[in-house]
């Protein structure tokens, strides 16, 4: 005797409440992406749109020499940004977990307001403090450490600024989600059984919040490529990245097949990283995420 | 047969291949007040759920007032619950919670009003209409979940280890209540616990339960004075279990005998052969120690301790089994190293684990 | 001693100025009277008379205002049932779906907004609200579907059993038991979603119609071509909007964590 009845009533209702997502993902983040992928082997046609025809060209002209000079400069900011982020951040979203109480409440609200701010505010501040005769200038000259304008906006240090800037959050919140599920007293007792603070460190804290910092990584390395905005107005044309060439090659160059492939290497990119993070971290969701 | 409220026929249950409950049967009349008693894991939270129709069986029938409702789904069972951890909802205050079973038959705002207020004095605790479960006690908790549950009137009241999360003093004063509650409605209660005391001093009977499977059902005094399998009498006696064989026969009496000597018990109707394993349970306070003594099962004391105003004595019979003696006062002599024999009266042996006897 | 637990406050709050100097610049200038923001000559108000006169300004206000409130509704709805659905049914894509659901936001933006790019045009749908809205819906429901979860992955699976217990249909228990616990998480959710939808610049970018613009977008432009201090208004006023979202946000975020503490603390 089998009693199925109760068991396919409920899981027929249950079953319709999945179906917009199951629809949604399927035909608007699936479908899209398949698409992309197939669209990177496609042909593009001599004035305008796409040719039937399947070809490795896309990928083998990332090989060309300007083309590979975009990634490593892109990979080159990426490194260097995250660098920042990370050493910036990490201390940040430690201390920040190891407040209490009360003030634990008002720094994450103070952390919030910069977050969910548009980042095209907080970027056009940096233009009024980078631009020449801008607010650093003056204070510099001031002080009297420079007397000629440093022209910053428009070179790549300013990129830099604005990429950590724009992605200091993320990692912030990523450690700061993976050290408050830390046990401080473990740190206590690994410093009670003679671990210097150093040892101490690398062995329980960092050890234990790793999640997090993994995680704040890849949430800040790949879309750090493709911040192009960022490179747009902080850079001016000094700077390109993978990010303003997939834009440059859809709304100018009009190249579809050869934007995709760019773009599925920078998928491919992220997978990678979040397949390594799974792998290392052994946890499946990204810390911090939301 | 008409009063009969609750029939359970060999349910069959498991979880990702595991078996859970193994064929249980079981019945309840109008009225009774019957205990799940077991350790954890044993079954008999499945069984509740299947009663109340959270869970469905693999195999089995489970009928309400005589009708098969197996299949039926939970909302339309006259069977309600009160849950181990109460489950009241945190989002309505004692009014609502208690009223939710009404509202959802679609009564008057008036009556459920008026009923929510009867429960509430039943349970005593007039007054709290507006509380929010989080402002309540413990016990105040507890009692509203039992009032949600019982303003239904359901024919059947599930009670999954209801005074679990109590102090032991509030948990005398709710077991009372409660046995007060159920004369008085006249509602059938199955009720879960673990703790064997609770299960002798509420229950009409009890189900002692054991991997999926009930090892005894009976009144209270019946588990406790006769208890059918070496488990039960174990978890609901505390009883010493010795293992032997049957020596002799002499009308009611058997002498039994093992490697650690020779004492006799009462047959109870039951028939025995010589040469026959068999094994008994012993209740401690039940047995004496005694020392040169002529008959009995020899023994070394290893231990003696205090606890609850009990002597106990441990021993250690020479075939390595550890028997416990406890008596009320402090009258014993012995000490550790002592050598003693175990002697007990025939009518305080009871055999357990016989063939027949098991499902 | 004294140094070592203090220098973590001082790093913390040295920090979070810095953060905030870009933002407080844009307010100062926003009040400022020179057309060169580099030069201040005097407190004015004429920016944001200029602001509140540019009708293709409060266009834009009101496209952003709507794809917000339409793509964080869309994913409040097929977020909220999702979630709801993928911890209540198993299936055997559960996990895979669940991963490409969540894409949108692990990925970078600039390839989802490639992404809808080609689709929507071999799909030959009219670039404008429509793609925005669906653009944005796919970014939108991660956060409230990853929120909610978290949220019944944490409930208290009686709760919903004792209705049904009492009587309650399985549409009942989800309309008054499920819905109602969950609320909180799906507001956060939909809120967080609808400030990623209004600070949207790149996947914007992408789908937008030509006719159709948003603040971001628009702001965007104007960053690239010449600024005029209309901006730093316009910014300075977006930042208050911010500031009350976030006390909204928090204002809601609290009353749920109250309950909760006092209902472990039993």
């Amino acid at each position: 005797m089998k009693h199925m009845g109760k068991k396919k009533k409920w899981f027929k209702g249950q079953v319709l409440t999945v179906l917009p997502l199951y629809l949604f993902t399927l035909l608007f983040v699936l479908g899209p992406m398949i698409y992309m992928v197939v669209l990177s082997f496609l042909t593009r046609a001599e004035t305008w749109g796409i040719l039937p025809e399947l070809t490795l060209k896309n990928y083998q002209d990332i090989g060309e020499p300007i083309y590979l000079k975009t990634f490593w400069e892109s990979i080159k900011l990426a490194v260097v940004s995250t660098l920042l982020i990370v050493a910036i951040g990490y201390p940040f979203g430690y201390f920040m977990a190891k407040l209490t109480g009360k003030w634990k409440k008002r720094v994450t609200m103070l952390l919030m307001i910069p977050f969910w701010t548009s980042s095209l505010i907080r970027l056009y501040g940096w233009i009024i403090i980078f631009r020449a005769g801008g607010v650093l200038d003056k204070l510099l000259n001031a002080l009297h450490v420079t007397e000629e304008p440093l022209k910053l906006l428009y070179t790549y240090p300013a990129v830099v600024v604005g990429m950590v800037y724009a992605l200091l959050p993320f990692m912030i919140f990523a450690v700061y989600s993976s050290a408050e599920k830390l046990d401080f007293s473990l740190v206590e007792a690994a410093r009670d059984l003679g671990a210097s603070p150093w040892k101490a460190f690398l062995t329980v804290t960092l050890k234990l919040t790793l999640p997090g910092l993994l995680s704040g990584v890849v949430l800040t390395f790949v879309p750090s490529m493709g911040l192009f905005f960022i490179a747009d107005i902080l850079g001016g044309n000094k700077v390109i990245l993978v990010g303003n060439l997939i834009q440059d090659q859809l709304m100018k160059a009009h190249n579809w097949p050869f934007a995709a492939s760019l773009s599925v290497i920078l998928l491919a990119l992220t997978s990678v990283m979040i397949y390594l993070y799974r792998k290392i971290s052994g946890v499946k969701e990204l810390e911090g995420l939301v | 047969m008409e009063d009969i409220i609750l029939s359970l026929q060999n349910i069959r249950k498991s979880f990702s291949g595991i078996p859970v409950l193994n064929g249980i049967n079981l019945t309840a009349r109008q009225g009774e007040f019957i205990t799940l008693l077991g350790a954890s894991g044993c079954g008999k939270t499945t069984t509740l759920r299947i009663i109340a129709g959270l869970e469905t069986p693999d195999e089995g029938h489970v009928l309400l007032d005589g009708q098969d409702m197996t299949a039926a789904e939970p909302n339309r069972r006259d069977v309600n619950t009160v849950f181990q951890n109460y489950a009241l909802f945190p989002h309505m205050n004692v009014e609502a919670n208690i009223g939710y079973g009404l509202k959802i038959r679609k009564r008057p705002k008036e009556e459920i009003r008026e009923e929510v207020k009867k429960m509430l004095s039943l349970v005593q605790l007039t007054g709290y209409e507006k509380r929010m479960p989080s402002e309540l006690s413990g016990g105040q908790r507890q009692r509203v979940a039992i009032a949600r549950a019982l303003i239904n009137r359901p024919k059947l009241l599930l009670l999954d280890e209801p005074l679990g999360a109590l102090d032991l003093q509030l948990r005398r004063q709710m077991q009372q209540e409660l046995k007060r509650l159920q004369k008085k409605l006249g509602i059938t209660f199955i009720y879960i616990t673990h703790d064997q005391e609770e299960a002798l001093t509420m229950s009409d009977r009890i189900a002692v339960m054991l991997d999926g499977r009930f090892q005894q059902i009976g009144t209270p005094a019946e588990v406790y004075e006769t208890p059918k399998t070496s488990y039960v009498a174990k978890f609901v006696g505390s009883a010493n279990i010795v293992y032997g064989t049957v020596e002799s026969i002499q009308e009611e009496t058997v002498v039994f005998s093992s490697t650690a000597g020779q004492e006799s018990f009462h047959s109870r109707g039951r028939s025995f052969t010589p040469g026959q394993p068999v094994t008994l349970a012993v209740r401690g306070e039940q047995a004496r120690l005694e020392k040169g003594a002529e008959k009995g099962l020899a023994g070394t004391v290893k231990e003696k301790s205090f606890s609850g105003g009990m002597l106990r004595v441990a021993v250690e019979l020479s075939d390595q089994v550890e028997f416990i003696c406890s008596r009320h006062g402090i009258d014993s002599k012995l000490e550790p190293g002592d050598k003693v024999r175990v002697v007990w009266e025939p009518e305080h042996a009871c055999p357990v684990d016989l063939e027949e006897e098991n499902q | 001693m004294k140094n070592r637990t203090r220098l973590p406050q001082v790093y913390l709050g040295f920090l979070l100025a810095l953060m905030y100097v870009p933002i407080l610049l844009v307010i100062v200038y926003s009040f400022n009277e020179s057309k060169i923001s580099s030069v201040w000559s005097g407190f004015s108000l004429k920016w944001y008379r200029e602001l509140f006169r540019d009708s293709a300004m409060f266009e834009a206000l009101g496209n952003t205002l709507v794809l917000g409130a339409a793509s964080s509704l869309c994913a409040g709805v097929v977020g909220t049932l999702g979630a709801y659905g993928m911890t209540k049914v198993k299936f055997r894509t559960k996990g895979a779906v669940e991963y490409i659901s969540t894409l949108p936001i692990m990925i970078p933006e600039i390839i989802l907004g490639m992404v809808f790019l080609a689709f929507f045009s071999l799909l030959g749908l009219p670039f404008g609200m429509t793609t925005l809205i669906i653009a944005h819906t796919a970014f939108c429901i991660p956060y409230v579907y990853m929120l909610v979860k978290a949220r019944l992955v944490g409930m208290d699976k009686s709760l919903e059993e004792a209705a049904a217990d009492l009587g309650a249909s399985p549409v009942r228990v989800f309309f008054d038991i499920t819905l109602p616990l969950l609320l909180p998480a799906i507001v956060s959710g939909m809120l967080l979603a609808f400030a990623m939808s209004v600070d949207d610049v790149i996947i914007s970018v992408f789908v937008t119609g030509v006719n159709t613009n948003t603040l971001p977008l628009k702001i965007y432009t104007q960053m690239k071509t010449g600024v005029t201090p209309k901006i730093n208004a316009l910014c300075t006023l977006m930042f208050a909007a911010t500031l009350l979202l976030c006390g909204l946000a928090a204002f809601l975020g609290r009353t749920p964590k109250k309950r909760d503490s006092k209902k472990e603390l039993s």
